[in-house]
């Protein structure tokens, strides 16, 4: 089968995120930018699929910035076959996501798409979810675990008491959680080799999908910050904090 | 104007996170109904009708909904939201697994984990880790929207709502529920504890883990959380993760064992009322968050610190 695994180009994890005084956003200049750390999960997961004789194909896309090509060329380094960039430099809303990547599937007729669960940057956890909706797809959200059996995708997932075991029809789509795998690097040759992968840049405009937001940024601001505390010296002056002064005990 | 809350049905109760998200609901203004789905839970939808401020309970029972599967359930909730101008549920799993979908069936954009109601059609949510908050004003009809239970009070008991059943909106039948492996424990439940004990990376193994923190929760009667690193390396199971990617919690004491701070953990705690970090190294960033830091061997102190609790 075809997999799809779409990609974006996210301030890196490790960056200490700045609110701009104008209150219009975050600073995004001079940042580190990365391919958000689900999405390398998503990725890996594909790979090791292909490795293991399920999937013939791997295509990467994104939606987002010319920039947004260094991640598709990662996602091609660690094994994926071919890249697709829909170029904006608008913010796209995780529905409007959903929208152009439906008109991808519809033009790819991938089996599966495997996307990270979460952007670390909007932390919307939403964009898997809506495409499968707008298919008529099912879904296996926070996988940790992706096994085709019968014909059809096993797939274990994260909940909030546990883990729980689904049996999806395929196509489907499957987000990733942390525990899936543990994405690997690409290698020198394998960087030097991708940089010959096709990959394909279009321009939103030739999908014609209404991007126009549907939530209006009225402010961003930094949230409300903890007083600094106090170290204490032993495990006895812990205790008599907590019993007398914050009283929590 | 008439607002939906879909609840958190386990069984035959709900979770106190349907009370929080009816706060939220209220907040919004209008009538608030709630939307108990589920398997034999005539139970949890009388549970449902008791809790003030709601005008009426929606009970579909149904197979299909005992295992939450997010294809069926999101059909029922959107057979039902054309009477509602808001939808709203908290932001656990099956929330977030449900919503997103219910929100592209209906062509809107969800608004992800809110934390406050400025309008009825302007919310607060946590962006970036919670290292910003994005105040957002939505311009659909109908707004859809997960709740982050712990920014908001639960509503008290006392209504008296009127139950009425509604049809099952018919199962897809493109997904079937196998099994589930549920942590098995008898300490309070993570997101709503009073008080919440996590452990790192630095206690090196689940026997470790157990024989440190373990004592130390249940002489406060406290749930037991742990950092993602506690949880890749596999020394409790991923339902303890406390973060930007896990569980958010919010406490009245937290207590950071050999966690080094790292902001995608203090997403999911630095709410908590009174934080305790133990860390042996003094410049670790947990202790910029915590009201109260020990720089210490956590093998010697967390006993210790038992043994103080008498
Ligand atoms: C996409 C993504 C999502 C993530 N989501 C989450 C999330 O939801 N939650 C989360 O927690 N993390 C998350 N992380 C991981 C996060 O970045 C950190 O790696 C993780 O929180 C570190 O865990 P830790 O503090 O236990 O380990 P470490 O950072 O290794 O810290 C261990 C600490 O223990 C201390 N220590 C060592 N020995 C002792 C001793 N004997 N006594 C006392 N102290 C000791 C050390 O000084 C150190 O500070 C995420 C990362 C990514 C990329």
């Amino acid at each position: 089968m075809k997999i799809l695994v779409p990609v974006k180009r996210v301030i890196d994890y490790n960056v200490k995120v700045r609110v701009k005084s104008d209150q219009t956003g975050v600073d995004l200049a001079n940042v580190k930018m990365s391919m958000n750390p689900f999405d390398e999960i998503a990725i890996e997961e594909a790979i090791r699929l292909k490795e293991a004789g399920v999937a013939e194909e791997i295509i990467a896309v994104s939606i987002g910035p010319e920039k947004a090509q260094d991640q598709i060329r990662q996602a091609l380094a660690m094994g994926a076959d071919r890249g697709l960039l829909i170029k904006t430099d608008e913010t796209v809303e995780p529905l409007a996501v959903a929208k152009l990547l439906k008109k991808v599937v519809e033009e790819e007729s991938p089996e599966l798409v495997i996307l990270g669960k979460q952007a670390i940057d909007d932390d919307s956890n939403q964009t898997g979810q809506m495409l499968a909706a707008l298919l008529d797809w099912p879904q296996g959200t926070f996988a940790s675990k992706v096994e085709k059996k019968d014909g059809k995708l096993e797939v274990t997932r994260e909940i909030d008491g546990g883990l729980q075991t689904i049996a999806i029809n395929l196509p489907a789509v499957v987000t990733t959680d942390l525990r899936l795998n543990e994405p690997r690097y690409a290698s020198l040759p394998n960087i030097m080799k991708a940089k010959k992968k096709p990959l394909d840049v279009k321009e939103i405009g030739d999908y014609g999908v209404d991007i126009a937001p549907r939530l209006e940024v009225v402010k961003v601001t930094e949230p409300p910050v903890r007083e600094a505390g106090v170290k204490v010296e032993s495990v006895a002056e812990l205790v008599e904090k907590l019993k007398n002064e914050a009283g929590v005990i | 104007m008439a607002v939906l809350v879909v609840a958190d049905v386990h069984g035959s109760s709900i979770d106190d996170s349907t009370h929080k998200t009816v706060s939220a609901a209220l907040a919004i203004g209008g009538d608030v109904d709630i939307l108990v789905a589920g398997e034999n839970a005539g139970d949890a939808a009388a549970a449902a009708a008791k809790i003030s401020g709601v005008r009426k309970v929606l009970h579909a029972d149904d197979a299909a909904y005992g295992h939450r599967l997010a294809e069926p359930f999101a059909d029922l909730i959107v057979s039902v939201a054309s009477d509602y101008d808001a939808v709203l549920k908290a932001a656990a799993t099956t929330g977030k697994n449900v919503m997103p979908r219910v929100a592209a069936k209906l062509d809107v954009m969800q608004i992800s984990e809110i934390v406050a109601v400025e309008a009825p059609d302007t919310f607060v949510r946590p962006i970036y880790a919670g290292n910003a908050m994005q105040t957002v004003k939505s311009k659909d009809a109908k707004k859809v929207i997960t709740v982050r239970a712990t920014a908001f009070k639960a509503a008290e008991e006392g209504g008296s709502a009127e139950v009425v059943s509604v049809d099952a909106a018919g199962d897809p039948g493109v997904s079937e529920w196998l099994n589930e492996n549920l942590t098995k424990s008898d300490r309070p439940e993570l997101s709503g504890a009073k008080i919440v004990v996590s452990g790192g990376r630095a206690l090196g193994s689940s026997e470790k883990f157990e024989e440190v923190i373990f004592p130390l929760a249940d002489k406060l009667g406290a749930a037991v959380g742990a950092s993602r690193a506690a949880v890749d390396a596999g020394y409790v199971p991923n339902d303890y993760q406390v973060g930007q990617t896990g569980k958010v919690v919010a406490p009245e004491l937290y207590i950071a064992i050999g966690i080094s701070g790292a902001i995608q953990h203090l997403a999911g705690m630095k709410d908590s009322k009174t934080i305790v970090a133990i860390n042996k190294d003094e410049e670790a960033p947990i202790f910029q968050v915590a009201d109260y830091g020990l720089v210490a061997d956590l093998f010697k102190a967390v006993p210790e610190l038992v043994d103080a609790l008498g």
